[in-house]
């Protein structure tokens, strides 16, 4: 009985991540358009609402090309590594609070691990493996090239996003998500929520910059910059390997918004829904849909910031990140640090 | 940097509130959601199709007129034509005109669609007509004979009346 239902939460998490993945492509497709004044896919099924099972499909019947000089193994290995890495840091997100269903408490969260925190920093700086692993693997110099950004990318502003996250810590006490959840759950005043944007704006800002940069997206998407590097890492991919990537960018998206969403944005605290009375039931699932709300709400952030800032040059790049980033998250907790002592 | 032949273009420097860069990112922001919602430029082009404008270089034709081409095969067209894509062989004829081509042939991949024949023709017999749906599956099919060049008067009435504005 035990062991049912962790594989079910699993099952679940896995197709809805899976999803909302090939329909967070196909919105990104669609919003994109609508920004530059175009109407994007609309040809598959109604509203060109099935283009992800085209693509996909069309994904699947490519031929799959393994260059010669490639290390085979750890070729094929690279893509795995991205994806199962994304997909996994799924695991310790609370998306609900408890919710009492068949007679049992469940906890809508996978892997209630009392280190959660210190287990997505460790998987989200994983994933570069995968990249720069990539990158190594195809024996091109642009796919070296993207890989390499790649990791030094990473380490920059996987220092800015620890300390910046520190400032969570500090006020919640906890690495436990769920405990950080539940903390932004009072009240400021009476009438704002605690959630941590508001607790601490500066630390969000440092965060949210850096999540970009650590999940590649367009301001830091330097290591696949198509026009210096041709396609980066993953120029010597094809087919349903090059899908894997496609598939780990965006499940990393989904990741980052719901690691936002849970440190930042209250998770699935739903305010004020205590004064409205509704069932015990009703009220955890509303507090899902919260979750999913935010999560939604920060993957559109995402695509429009893409589709309205340039990327960095590789020098502005590190410059941002070590000379900005990292003294504005030490002056984060050092504000912190005097507010909770005073 | 600022030698004799490079100058500064910038005027200023960027002020503070610019350089914080996170507001100009949040205009930046506006802007685009803002044209979410401006109307798309898209035709859908099978399902809407453009209607060029009289001025529109399309297909060359010819032009019939009461059942006869207009065309006395002088072969100026094909004297013209700076891609050497138009062949007139001439023939007599009982009609008031005594010639008319008895082999007009223009190769739809060698037109450049410029216009030239239709500027040099005397009697407004070739002219560009708006069509612009050219594909071909050989290249056979791009060689366009009398019988897929010859058009009815009526159907170019608009770019003959054009061209008649515009002398």
């Amino acid at each position: 009985m035990n062991i049912i239902e962790p594989l079910v939460k699993i099952a679940l998490i896995l197709l809805i991540n899976l999803t909302t993945v090939a329909y967070l492509v196909y919105t990104e497709r669609r919003v994109s358009a609508f920004i530059q004044n175009r109407v994007g896919p609309n040809r598959v099924g109604p509203m060109g609402l099935l283009q992800p099972v085209a693509d996909i499909v069309k994904l699947f019947f490519k031929e799959d090309i393994v260059p010669t000089a490639a290390n085979k193994f750890v070729h094929s290995l690279a893509p795995l590594i991205s994806l199962i890495v994304a997909l996994s840091t799924f695991a310790v997100i609370p998306f609900g609070n408890t919710i009492h269903l068949f007679g049992r408490d469940i906890k809508l969260m996978i892997a209630d691990v009392n280190v959660g925190l210190l287990y997505l920093l460790a998987l989200s700086s994983l994933g570069v493996y995968g990249i720069t692993l990539s990158g190594w693997s195809s024996n091109n110099k642009y796919s070296l090239l993207g890989g390499l950004r790649s990791s030094a990318q990473m380490i920059s502003y996987e220092l800015s996003m620890g300390l910046s996250i520190i400032g969570v810590l500090m006020i919640a006490g906890s690495l436990q998500l769920d405990k950080i959840v539940v903390h932004q759950g009072n009240y400021l005043g009476g009438f704002l929520p605690a959630w941590n944007i508001f607790l601490q704006p500066l630390g969000f800002i440092t965060f949210v910059v850096a999540y970009f940069a650590e999940t590649n997206r367009l301001p830091f998407d330097l290591p696949e910059a198509e026009p210096e590097l041709v396609g980066g890492y993953h120029t010597e991919y094809s087919g349903m390997k090059f899908g894997l990537f496609f598939l780990a960018e965006y499940a990393n998206m989904i990741t980052a918004s719901a690691v936002i969403t849970t440190l930042y944005l209250g998770g699935w605290q739903f305010p004020f829904i205590e004064n409205f009375g509704f069932s015990p039931l009703a009220v955890s699932l509303l507090q899902v849909a919260a979750f999913g709300v935010k999560v939604a709400l920060v993957l559109l952030f995402f695509i429009i910031v893409r589709w309205t800032i340039p990327r960095f040059r590789y020098d502005q790049l590190m410059n941002l990140g070590w000379k900005v980033m990292l003294p504005l998250a030490v002056l984060n907790i050092i504000i912190t640090g005097f507010f909770i002592l005073v | 940097m600022n030698s004799e032949r490079s100058t500064i273009i910038r005027k200023k420097d960027l002020s503070l509130w610019e350089r914080m860069y996170i507001p100009e990112i949040v205009k930046g922001m506006k802007l685009t959601i803002r044209q979410m919602f401006a109307p798309t430029f898209t035709t859908q082009y099978p399902d809407e199709r453009f209607q060029p404008p009289a001025s529109f270089r399309g297909r060359p034709v010819l032009v019939e007129e009461n059942g006869v081409e207009r065309c006395v095969a002088c072969g100026l067209c094909s004297r013209v034509c700076p891609a050497l894509a138009i062949e007139v062989q001439a023939g007599e004829t009982e009609l008031g005109k005594e010639r008319y081509p008895e082999k007009f042939e223009i190769n739809m991949i060698r037109c450049i669609f410029c216009g030239f024949c239709e500027e040099v023709c005397p009697e407004e017999a070739i002219i560009m007509s708006q069509e612009y749906e050219l594909a071909f599956t050989k290249p056979q099919d791009a060689l366009f004979g009398k019988d897929k060049l010859v058009v009815p008067i009526e159907k170019v009435q608009t770019r003959l009346n054009f061209l008649r504005a515009n002398r």
